[in-house]
């Protein structure tokens, strides 16, 4: 794995050296380290030549730029109406006990960190949830159960 | 009941005699003028909630002076109760690109923006495959226009045009004050047409088979059809394409599950109907207009709950940059939760409607102007389950 500093190079050679590359940098850093660290912060604030405090401003407005650490999966699950009138609860304290730990915790092995999210664009199909990118719709407990320990087995 | 609820193919319909390239080679024969005068006469008007003339907005940018100006799609699809967009995007991506590059003639872009919000990244894949073809197709027929994709990450208030643009040109996603409006100062400060996934589809699909076929539909002050994303109590939760104009209580009828006590039109910042004004409701700009959410409750919901989850949503969402918003969002929530304990005296809940008043002038964007929406007609409406 590349050090964080390498990655911020990357990042800036290929999306470019301006103010609106902030994003996807930022983006590409969460991709591959899951949250952004005051190292990272800083890396992207000298290669793009923005003061630090800009930088973490932008970080910290977005809920998907987290700059606490989390888990190699970060699963979200909606809890906007429509999925809390269809079980949202259920998935959430289902999964909580699985991991044992609560919502905005990370496990232990940092393979988890369980979050809540707001309206996910699924309200047909709900509850709902994302892990990292993939999302599944439909859930049941023991469906969400069985696709956590999916990526419980898969990841190393 | 009669039922005239009318039931559309206009947005997804895939014809293979003419492709959406095929649209696109057949409108750019014609002058922008032209386009722009058949965007107008069809009444076609903005999709993702706000209404504006879509012919007028393009026109207005072609009017611009300038040499770089933008094409935006809006893809920030985050009102809760709204999927539409997701659909669009993944079954007739092609239609939404042509509609930016007929934009682009139009209005003298070179550049055009696809703005995906974060949740939706799971598509990116099968998209930047389509926009690759798409993008070289164009190459190939020498149109000096070319498509890309920002992702979004997680921030409900980007959807807000002006935030929007902040979020591509790597700030906090905070609205700006208006005017200067995006037709003359956008992304990079630069002219720029924005507009809903839904819009921009509608916009190939009238420049295919003319304004007339549209403008037959609706009503009109609704002209045409729209994508609405229902779901809640209903046993079949999905997304359908209808003509506007319609009265709430036959959506109801065909929607509902018998026992329909309220829906909430528009989403989180739009209107909560109750079942004593299902008729007289009608569903388009003269009446409430929507974005294309239409969540149902039934009897056995709580609107206390709902209301609750909704002042959750928006105090999260408000980007903090204004008070009436960041504050009012706060203390309409804290102000119904002290009112169901007993804390403070049902009479509160008037001085929090008068609390929406002040947002509603004070806010900046339409985030904090719009929470005054469900806020009172919840409470004029269901005011018992909020104090019991």
């Amino acid at each position: 794995m590349l050090t964080t500093e390498a990655l911020v190079k990357e990042l800036v050679e290929k999306n470019g050296r301006t103010r609106n590359s902030l994003m996807p940098v930022l983006q590409g850093i969460v991709q591959q380290e899951h949250y952004l660290s005051e190292e990272a912060l800083l890396c992207v604030a000298k290669e793009l030549d923005l003061a630090a405090a800009d930088v973490y401003g932008t970080a910290s407005f977005y809920t998907f730029l987290d700059t606490v650490p989390r888990g190699k999966n970060i699963i979200r699950v909606c809890k906007t109406i429509t999925c809390h009138m269809k079980g949202k609860d259920e998935i959430v304290n289902t999964l909580s006990n699985a991991l044992k730990i609560k919502v905005g915790e990370t496990t232990h092995d940092k393979k988890f960190t369980l979050l809540t999210a707001n309206c996910l664009g699924w309200c047909h199909k709900g509850p709902v949830m994302l892990i990292n990118d993939e999302v599944y719709p439909e859930l049941t407990p023991q469906k969400a159960l069985e696709i956590v320990e999916e990526y419980a087995k898969s990841t190393h | 009941m009669e039922n005239n609820l009318k039931k559309v193919d206009i947005i997804f319909e895939v014809d293979d005699k003419c492709t959406p390239l095929e649209v696109l080679d057949k409108t750019l024969k014609r002058s922008a003028d032209d386009i722009i005068l058949d965007l107008i006469d069809s009444g076609l008007k903005g999709r993702g909630g706000a209404g504006f003339p879509t012919g007028l907005k393009w026109k207005f940018t072609r009017n611009e002076s300038g040499d770089v100006k933008y094409v935006i799609c809006n893809a920030d699809e985050g009102e809760p109760g709204t999927f539409k967009d997701r659909e669009i995007l993944d079954r007739v991506p092609e239609k939404i690109f042509a509609g930016m590059t007929i934009c682009g003639y139009v209005v003298g872009a070179k550049e055009g923006y696809i703005y995906l919000r974060g949740e939706y990244n799971f598509l990116l894949k099968n998209l930047m495959k389509k926009l690759e073809d798409f993008n070289n197709a164009l190459k190939k027929r020498n149109i000096d226009f070319r498509i890309f994709f920002k992702s979004g990450s997680g921030a409900y208030v980007c959807g807000e045009e002006s935030a929007l643009f902040e979020s591509m040109e790597g700030k906090r996603g905070e609205p700006r004050n208006k005017p200067p409006y995006p037709t003359v100062a956008g992304y990079n400060s630069k002219p720029t047409v924005i507009n809903n996934v839904e819009t921009l589809v509608y916009t190939t699909m009238i420049c295919h088979m003319g304004p007339e076929r549209f403008k037959a539909l609706g009503t009109s002050d609704s002209r045409g059809s729209k994508v609405f994303s229902v779901s809640g109590d209903t046993p079949i939760p999905g997304i359908y394409e209808l003509e506007l104009g319609m009265p709430l209580h036959e959506f109801v009828n065909e929607f509902g599950d018998g026992d329909t006590k309220a829906v909430q039109v528009g989403g989180a910042s739009g209107h909560c109907v109750p079942r004593k004004k299902f008729n007289d409701t009608i569903i388009g700009f003269e009446g409430i207009p929507t974005g294309g959410s239409m969540m149902i409750f039934n009897s056995s919901r709580s609107m206390y709950n709902v209301l609750h989850d909704y002042l959750e949503f928006f105090t999260e969402e408000s980007c903090g940059q204004c008070t009436p918003c960041r504050v009012g969002c706060q203390q309409l929530l804290k102000g119904i939760e002290a009112v169901k304990r007993g804390e403070r005296p049902p009479a509160y809940l008037d001085d929090l409607k008068k609390l929406t008043g002040t947002m509603k002038i004070a806010a900046k964007c339409g985030l904090g102007q719009s929470v005054g929406n469900p806020f009172n007609s919840i409470i004029d409406n269901f005011r018992e389950e909020i104090i019991y």
